[in-house]
């Protein structure tokens, strides 16, 4: 377990790459130029893989983007497996229920708008109610296509996933975590959404890292403030905590991958033990983690905090860096929600940025 | 409490067993006061020729994982289905008396979970058959015999997502799917050909590269033939397309789009068992 001291004595790493951390830098793009990167939709695609090799219950299912999510590699190694169901993602998904009443694993993969909207109704009726053994697993999460625009981009996959009963939720930042995820949801009894990046996003993590479905992982200590951030925003919540650093300022960060069940005992414990939170994600922030956390702090524990998400708005095509920074997203946008909490905490104070 | 009825029965005895069916159904939906009677009674002779007859279905043990499927995907007619589970035996009949009232295992669309024998939890239409056709692939991977039958109505097939499964099905080759439709002309609305035509249905279904029978859905020996030459068919699904009444066997209830979904009054039920008690000893 990695766990190293950085060179602001405030504040502590733990399972962060040690060589990722030199590269956070002070602005949203600074880890995706010199770090590794890679979109979690192809994590999946190899975790997938592997997990086909040990498990002989486990199918995957396609709605002709496995060329896209190279789930292809999957049908190629396991062809009697796969199953391409062409341009048709309710039939796809109602028929991975059906398939889950036999015993098997479906890892039926799609688009998050596609699985969350189109699909909606046999994702709810023919998934979830019944509890089957379900896995959906969702890229384009967010708005991460940013170059696709608005239809492809699944900025509402968290909010409506989290309000359907006996769902499991899952959102993670990078491939190590995210391919943690994919094994861990075929031993979760029932279903789990899964919720990846299109766009390459910074390899953070080493697979060391304590992946639990519903426990949320510090990744950095900090006393001043938390953000909780999931997917492709603990990046961005990095960043934002290493520019505060600058300023003198610990602030923790919370890779929250679970949204459903939430960890609402690291929440509290973050509450009780920074005083001011603030939420990242690239969900909206209406339903997702922001909503989330704002639950079970409003009812156990109301203390400042902000929610950084997309508003009240639907994004554009653009390149995912500079969709992010008009869209509010960016570590510099998270980092003035960190100060600006931190100034509504009793005693708190703000410091400006530069 | 009755013995379970046993299976393969005679025509003459699924006759009976179907207007004993009917009978179930005008009880539950009358105690129950809410439910839909006219697409339960235009399904119940094809129903009770599945689980009398031709389907291999043991009711002390509905998970066994080599036993035919039976999915009603137009989930609200699942008195029919009710009717024929505690028939069988998979519950005590008693339990019908509690139709959509809480705590029930009958639920108002039919819940896997919570009722023995129901294979798909079936209620938004045109998921069934997906689902289906799931349960016919995993046959086909698992190199299992079991045989998978969906009844469909004649107003689902508006749905997309029916013809999204239909052209998997084929694609698939999946000579262990039948699906019945259930074509009784009439839907919530109105006659389906005002609501929403879906003739020509056979061509339909033709063009979607199934083996497609028609037979008239209320004739024993010509369900009973369709359904078991069905499980002969190789290479790829068939659909037996079963011409019905909506509400067959009760006169007033017949071709009468407001039966859909509204329960008798007792007066009304009252005529309605007459009706059906007749029929048992035609």
């Amino acid at each position: 377990m990695a766990s190293i001291t950085h060179r602001v004595e405030t504040s502590a790493y733990h399972y962060v790459r040690p060589e990722v951390i030199p590269l956070l830098g002070l602005d949203t793009h600074d880890p995706f130029a010199a770090a590794f990167q890679q979109a979690t939709r192809y994590a999946y695609a190899e975790a997938i893989l592997e997990l086909g090799e040990k498990n002989p219950d486990v199918v995957v299912l396609d709605a002709d983007v496995s060329k896209s999510m190279n789930t292809y590699k999957f049908a190629e190694r396991f062809p009697e497996r796969s199953f391409n169901f062409g341009v048709a993602e309710q039939n796809m998904m109602a028929a991975a229920a059906g398939m889950a009443t036999t015993g098997l694993i479906p890892y039926a993969s799609t688009y998050a708008v596609f699985a969350t909207l189109r699909a909606l109704d046999q994702v709810r009726n023919s998934i979830h109610y019944p509890c089957l053994n379900v896995k959906i697993a969702a890229s384009h999460g967010g708005i991460t296509p940013g170059p696709d625009g608005v239809t492809h981009q699944g900025q509402e996959d968290l909010s409506i996933m989290r309000s359907i009963a006996n769902s499991t939720v899952i959102a993670t930042a990078d491939s190590p975590t995210t391919q943690l995820a994919v094994w861990a949801a075929a031993v979760w009894e029932g279903p789990v959404y899964l919720s990846f990046s299109r766009d390459p996003v910074p390899i953070l993590f080493d697979m060391d890292y304590p992946f639990e479905i519903g426990r949320a992982v510090t990744i950095r200590e900090g006393c001043d403030a938390t953000i909780i951030a999931n997917r492709d925003m603990v990046c961005q919540a990095l960043v934002a905590a290493e520019r505060l650093a600058r300023e003198g300022l610990g602030v923790r960060v919370i890779d929250c991958h679970t949204v459903k069940p939430l960890d609402t005992q690291a929440i509290l414990q973050a509450a009780q033990e920074t005083g001011a939170i603030v939420t990242a994600e690239s969900n909206v922030i209406y339903g997702g983690l922001g909503s989330a956390v704002a639950e079970v702090l409003v009812e156990h524990h109301p203390i400042p905090m902000q929610r950084i998400g997309v508003r009240d708005t639907f994004a554009e095509s653009g390149p995912y860096l500079e969709i992010i920074k008009k869209y509010g997203l960016s570590a510099q946008h998270i980092a003035r929600a960190v100060q600006q909490v931190i100034a509504r905490k009793e005693g708190g104070r703000s410091r400006p940025l530069r | 409490m009755k013995m379970p009825q046993q299976a393969p029965m005679s025509i003459e005895e699924l006759q009976a067993m179907a207007a004993a069916i009917r009978r179930d159904i005008i009880h539950m939906i009358t105690v129950a006061q809410s439910g839909h009677p006219g697409g339960s009674l235009s399904a119940a002779d094809i129903v009770t020729a599945l689980y009398f007859r031709v389907m291999r279905v043991d009711p002390h043990n509905p998970d066994w994982p080599d036993r035919d499927r039976f999915i009603l995907s137009k989930g609200h007619a699942c008195p029919v289905w009710y009717a024929a589970l505690a028939e069988r035996g998979y519950f005590d009949k008693s339990h019908l008396d509690t139709l959509r009232k809480l705590d029930s295992i009958l639920q108002g669309h039919a819940d896997m979970k919570k009722t023995p024998g129901v294979d798909m939890t079936v209620g938004s239409l045109g998921q069934g058959l997906s689902a289906g056709l799931g349960i016919a692939l995993s046959g086909k991977l698992r190199r299992k015999d079991y045989h998978v039958w969906v009844v469909i109505g004649d107003g689902e097939i508006q749905e997309g997502a029916i013809w999204e499964a239909a052209m998997a099905a084929a694609k698939w080759k999946l000579d262990n799917l039948t699906a019945i439709l259930d074509l009784n002309r009439l839907q919530n609305d109105d006659f389906v050909a005002v609501t929403m035509p879906v003739d020509p249905a056979a061509e339909k279904w033709r063009a979607f590269n199934w083996h497609v029978v028609e037979i008239d859905g209320h004739q024993m020996p010509e369900i009973v033939a369709a359904l078991e030459r069905a499980k002969t068919i190789q290479g790829r699904p068939t659909i037996i397309i079963a011409h019905t009444v909506k509400g067959k066997g009760v006169s007033f209830m017949e071709n009468v789009a407001a039966w859909h979904g509204k329960a008798p009054s007792p007066e009304e039920a009252q005529r309605a068992l007459e009706e059906l008690g007749q029929s048992i000893r035609r």
